[in-house]
């Protein structure tokens, strides 16, 4: 049983400045790095004999609009089955220029996360086998998950009782 | 016989053999075909009865769950989850409830905790019955299935006992359980603990050494441990394989550590192993069923937690924190706090993980549904290529793709 603090100095020692922003909410290792190095990484985490994270949980993004520059987060959960610790790994990517390397390399299950994060946030993994839409139609000209298309808010105001008899 | 008159057709012709074109042929398997078990399609590359090759094509119920959660308090989400998969929906609804409560940093009352395994593992019961009966029918052995229906009946009346409905459950409270468990349900309760045994030895005699059943399904949609790790399997497909991860042992939630349980693997990863597992896996949750009801601590059945927990009805007549504490939860004005989380639960299929990042607000900024259907479902073709039409009928099935899930 691996200390989330070992892992994080393991991987300090290894990839330096690329990994920052470690956190440890609810006591799930988190960390964050660059789309230079996510792919090395994930490798180095998959094939190291002390972690050997091999299996990858989930893949998913998330939209931050105002935060210029890392609007999109990729994230990545991990899990080693045989020391059984999880580890979540993030990436900001900028809206300017969304792409990332794709995981189907290490991962086969990478192949629909990857189309289903494309899917719904348009973020591109560059060299993916077969990146289009796994759950919307493909005439859609829109990522619907996007912050820019919300549901409509219940507590709008703007809904007058005579019209629609609340 | 010389003398039979050779028609214009028998003769054999000579030195002018139409060329021999070689093409596949294309078979569309779904997107409704009543072998599919659900509303999905594969496109599968024919040569003769071999499948060469297949995609996928899924999304047809798709109803965008994780934006809908986006706006909605944390306790109507529920009832988002249990449509996922609706064969086990206690298991999804409660994993939600756990979810939250790990946000929000809400203990729960041991018995509480009890009687959500107790569900929780009923559940797994109903969901590996319909795989397992539904993998005898497409083997072509319809009276199995029929007999164990009754077995399932009987575990939604005890669902209905406990939270009132049926199928889309909506069960448990955040906090907690929304009642305790009546004298009925527990009645029920240890009436399935008696009469279930004899029907599943009797499915087990019908199907375990069953000739017909073992040649159909044995070496067929096999996949190998290391092929099913990368491709993300997870419960018991994963377990067939010879993987004994299992996310009740290696993470406990609600008080699993207290039972006493295997986890059975399989070998090969085949039909026949999947098959075996899942049979296995009904005794050890009937195990821990037992185990549970025996067991159940005495106490309260609901967290201490006002402000997330609907206040009894009778506190909400006279007491004028319930009736605020009633109306705030009603109305959706409980603001949680920030955070993220990521909460795992053994679902019928696997490990189902909700991924959820609040930022303060009454309703969840991500909502991230870890559905273990959509995950291993796209190692279909690689199963079932090469083999048969009818073998990759039965490798669907004993995957056990349930369309809701694996399209949230």
């Amino acid at each position: 049983m691996l200390t989330n603090q070992e892992v994080a100095e393991g991987l300090l020692e290894k990839f330096g400045d690329q990994v920052f922003d470690f956190e440890e909410p609810y006591g799930l290792l988190t960390l964050s790095t660059t789309r230079e190095e996510i792919i090395p990484l994930m490798e180095f985490l998959r094939d190291h004999k002390n972690y050997q994270v091999i299996f990858l949980t989930d893949i998913t993004g998330i939209q931050y609009p105002d935060n210029t520059g890392k609007e999109y987060v990729v994230v990545y959960h991990m899990h080693s089955f045989v020391h059984n610790f999880r580890i979540r790994i993030k990436v900001a990517i900028p809206a300017s220029d969304i792409h990332i390397p794709t995981a189907t390399g290490l991962f086969a299950s990478a192949n629909w996360m990857e189309r289903e994060t494309y899917d719904f946030f348009g973020i591109l993994f560059d060299g993916h086998p077969n990146l289009k839409r796994i759950l919307n139609i493909e005439e859609m000209d829109y990522f619907p998950m996007r912050k820019e298309y919300p549901l409509e808010d219940a507590t709008r105001e703007d809904k007058i009782d005579a019209l629609f008899g609340r | 016989m010389a003398d039979i008159e050779l028609l214009p057709h028998n003769v054999p012709s000579q030195g002018e053999l139409p060329e021999l074109v070689e093409e596949l042929t294309t078979l569309n398997l779904g997107p409704t075909h009543p072998a599919t078990h659900g509303i999905f399609q594969n496109i599968l590359k024919m040569d003769g009865e071999k499948i060469v090759s297949g995609e996928q094509t899924i999304g047809y119920i798709h109803r965008a769950f994780e934006k809908i959660a986006e706006r909605r308090p944390f306790y109507q989400i529920t009832t988002l989850t249990d449509r996922m998969n609706y064969c086990s929906s206690p298991i999804n609804n409660l994993g939600w409830h756990m979810t939250v409560e790990k946000l929000l940093g809400v203990e729960v009352p041991k018995r509480a905790q009890y009687i959500r395994v107790l569900m929780m593992e009923l559940a797994r019961i109903t969901d590996h019955i319909i795989c397992n009966s539904i993998l005898g029918v497409d083997t072509g052995a319809f009276t199995g299935f029929l007999y164990v229906m009754q077995k399932r009946e009987e575990v939604y009346e005890i669902y209905e006992e406990v939270c009132g409905a049926r199928l889309t459950t909506n069960m448990g409270r955040l906090g907690g359980m929304e009642r305790d468990l009546s004298s009925t349900a527990i009645r029920k309760i240890k009436e399935f603990i008696k009469s279930f045994p004899p029907v599943l030895r009797e499915l087990e005699k019908l199907l375990n050494r069953n000739r017909i059943f073992m040649d159909r399904t044995i070496n067929v949609g096999s996949i190998s441990a290391e092929r099913a790790l990368s491709y993300g399997f997870t419960g018991p497909n994963l377990r067939a394989a010879g993987v004994d991860y299992d996310v009740r042992v290696m993470n406990p939630y609600s008080s699993y550590q207290d039972f006493e349980f295997d986890v059975p693997i399989g070998q090969n990863g085949d039909t026949y192993d999947r098959y075996m597992v899942r049979n296995e896996e009904m005794w050890q949750s009937l195990r821990i069923v037992e185990q549970a009801i025996n067991n159940l601590p005495e106490g309260p059945y609901y967290a201490d937690a006002p402000e997330y927990y609907l206040p009894p009805k009778n506190e909400v007549y006279r007491n004028m924190e319930a009736l605020i504490y009633h109306f705030k939860i009603v109305m959706g004005e409980i603001d949680a706090p920030a955070g993220e989380v990521y909460h795992a639960v053994e679902g019928g299929n696997g490990e189902l993980g909700f991924y959820l990042i609040s930022d303060g607000g009454r309703a969840p900024y991500r909502l991230h549904f870890r559905r273990p259907s959509f995950i291993y479902y796209q190692a279909y073709p690689e199963m079932c290529k090469g083999s048969s039409l009818s073998d990759a009928i039965l490798t669907m099935s004993s995957l056990n793709v349930i369309a809701g899930e694996l399209d949230a």
